[in-house]
């Protein structure tokens, strides 16, 4: 036998795989970065339009909505500026559905390599959370310039309120995305679940119709309209609003920007205490996942 | 020597789901079918490798070889039991890599080797390295779905090789690969194992083994059967008597690429 060369490992004896679950996912950044490319490349790989794709949607939604609910039930009449206060619901709502779906499928989709390689599994759904993210900011951008040309000016408000609005999703989604990526690898259900999900959470936010159309209903006050407002995606939309909408009606005669009955009272600190909410969302689902991780690469 | 691998009263279960929609699930509720079973995959298995040692794993298909190769890799964990390893583990499970299948070659060696630890710096400076022992030409710039088999190991093998890793684990990945690729592959293990890379063997092919450990564990339906010599395994796992063909790298034993069903490896 051939003489052998002491390798010297300074390494610590330690128990194999990832342990740190989120953490580990953002020690590992350039990991974290080549998914996220590769989730936009193959997101529309093997297609003529590509990327082009994530307008072409939204924008069939938004002429429709535009339409039917503008036009033809009056939404313009009873909502100034509706189409920035459309826009704003469907780009945040886009945003949820989007990260919430792909995150949902990303285990599953990514199957050969979980069966095969050791790595954060969180890795998947929060870099299909940062795929959406990167979509939906050219719709952001689109948003902002429509909302610039009808008279938004900057406050410091409205700007915490979008930031508030787009936080509340990142991390209640990724919440969603962690639990729902693990579910699907037991049962293909969970898929399903979510895009039966995403066909009616666009009618539970106030984008289609204005909030003040709920809070003068008769169901104002009513729990059906407490539930409303535990809603993260509501808070989020409403946020967003706040940001992009409002300062473009804001000399429209009785609108009152932070109150009711455009936005419900405190708005700024529902959307806090919805952050926070999310955030410990976030914790339990990541505790969740652990629990279901290491089951995983076997039940592929 | 420090220890590389220690494996310590390790245990996984595996369930095996008959059924899976409800319809299913209550058809066979109502007959009083089984709705699962379970088997233990690695039942109660201790072992300690040392920093530097190159160590066959034998079986016969379904041992558990390739199971307890991924508790040592982290993929899976052990239900009962621990598993410790100490520094960069790379190497193949399974014939083949964790590879995307619409990804390119290319693309596949960046994202396989920053899973394996390796930074942009790193892959970039062993990129043409990794190229060139692949050799898959031009296909390296195609989605891996459309590799062959051999195409598929020889890049995945190509990537862990380079990791410069500090354990290296290799899983019955040569029974797809070509006789010049094979010889290749097998010099590249005796530089790893000289190297002083701790270095785990699945093979079925005995000569290989031979050639390649000196110490050879042997797994019996999740039981660990044998622990020692290389020759003595062989013997034990009787796999000895009709294997003429007398070992080194250049003497491949030919039957080998047809039998693939035999999971055999050279």
């Amino acid at each position: 036998m051939t003489v052998v060369t002491t390798r010297d490992v300074n390494a610590p004896l330690v128990q194999p795989g990832y342990r740190a679950g989120l953490l580990d996912v953002f020690r590992r950044r350039y990991l974290l970065r080549l998914l996220v490319r590769k989730g936009i490349q193959q997101r529309y790989s093997g297609s003529f339009l590509g990327l082009l794709w994530s307008y072409v949607q939204p924008a069939v939604q938004f002429s429709v909505y535009f339409f039917v609910m503008g036009l033809i039930l009056g939404m313009h009449k009873n909502v100034p500026n509706f189409p920035i206060h459309l826009f704003s619901g469907m780009v945040i709502v886009h945003y949820f559905t989007e990260t919430f779906s792909q995150g949902t499928r990303s285990i599953v989709q990514n199957r050969q390599i979980v069966q095969k390689m050791s790595l954060p599994r969180e890795m998947f759904p929060v870099s299909a959370m940062m795929v959406s993210a990167i979509h939906t900011f050219p719709q952001l951008l689109i948003l902002w310039a429509g909302a610039l040309i009808t008279g938004w000016t900057p406050d410091p408000v409205g700007l915490l309120a979008g930031f508030l609005g787009i936080m509340i999703v990142a991390v209640f989604g990724t919440g969603l995305a962690l639990i729902f990526s693990a579910g699907n690898v037991f049962f293909r259900d969970f898929q399903n679940i979510v895009s039966t999900f995403a066909l009616f959470i666009r009618w539970t936010v106030p984008m289609i119709y204005p909030f003040s159309r709920l809070a003068t209903s008769s169901l104002a006050g009513t729990w059906v309209y407490k539930v409303y407002l535990m809603n993260p995606i509501s808070i989020a939309v409403l946020n967003v609003q706040r940001c992009f909408w409002s300062s473009t009606v804001k000399d429209v005669p009785n609108f009152n920007p932070d109150g009711f009955p455009s936005f419900p009272s405190h708005l700024i600190l529902r959307g806090i205490i919805m952050l926070a909410v999310a955030v410990v969302f976030l914790g339990i689902c990541q505790l969740v996942f652990s629990r279901f991780e290491g089951k995983l690469a076997e039940r592929l | 020597m420090p220890e590389s691998i220690v494996v310590d009263h390790a245990s996984k279960r595996f369930t095996m789901r008959y059924h899976r929609t409800i319809k299913e699930i209550t058809v066979a509720t109502m007959r009083r079918q089984r709705l699962s079973d379970s088997f233990l995959a690695v039942n109660d298995v201790s072992f300690k490798i040392e920093q530097g040692e190159s160590v066959g794993l034998m079986g016969l298909n379904g041992s558990g070889k390739s199971t307890l190769l991924k508790l040592i890799s982290g993929v899976m964990r052990p239900d009962s039991g621990k598993v410790y390893t100490r520094g960069r583990i790379a190497g193949l499970i399974a014939t083949g890599a964790g590879f995307h299948p619409q990804l390119s070659g290319r693309d596949n060696v960046f994202l396989n080797a920053a899973i394996l630890g390796m930074s942009e710096a790193e892959t970039k400076r062993k990129l043409d390295q990794i190229i060139d022992f692949a050799d898959i030409g031009r296909f390296l710039d195609t989605p891996v779905g459309y590799y062959s088999s051999g195409m598929f190991a020889r890049l995945g093998f190509a990537v862990a090789v380079h990791a410069d890793s500090d354990i290296f684990l290799v899983d019955e990945v040569l029974a797809v690969g070509d006789r010049p690729f094979k010889k290749k592959c097998m010099a590249r293990m005796k530089e790893v194992r000289d190297a002083g890379q701790t270095m785990v063997y699945v093979s079925h092919a005995a000569a290989s083994v031979r050639n390649m450990c000196d110490r050879v564990l042997v797994l019996e339906k999740g039981v660990l059967g044998f622990d020692g010599d290389a020759d003595a395994a062989i013997k034990y796992l009787k796999y000895d008597d009709d294997d003429e063909e007398e070992v080194g790298s250049e003497d491949m034993d030919e039957g080998m690429d047809v039998d693939e069903g035999l999971g055999a490896d050279i």
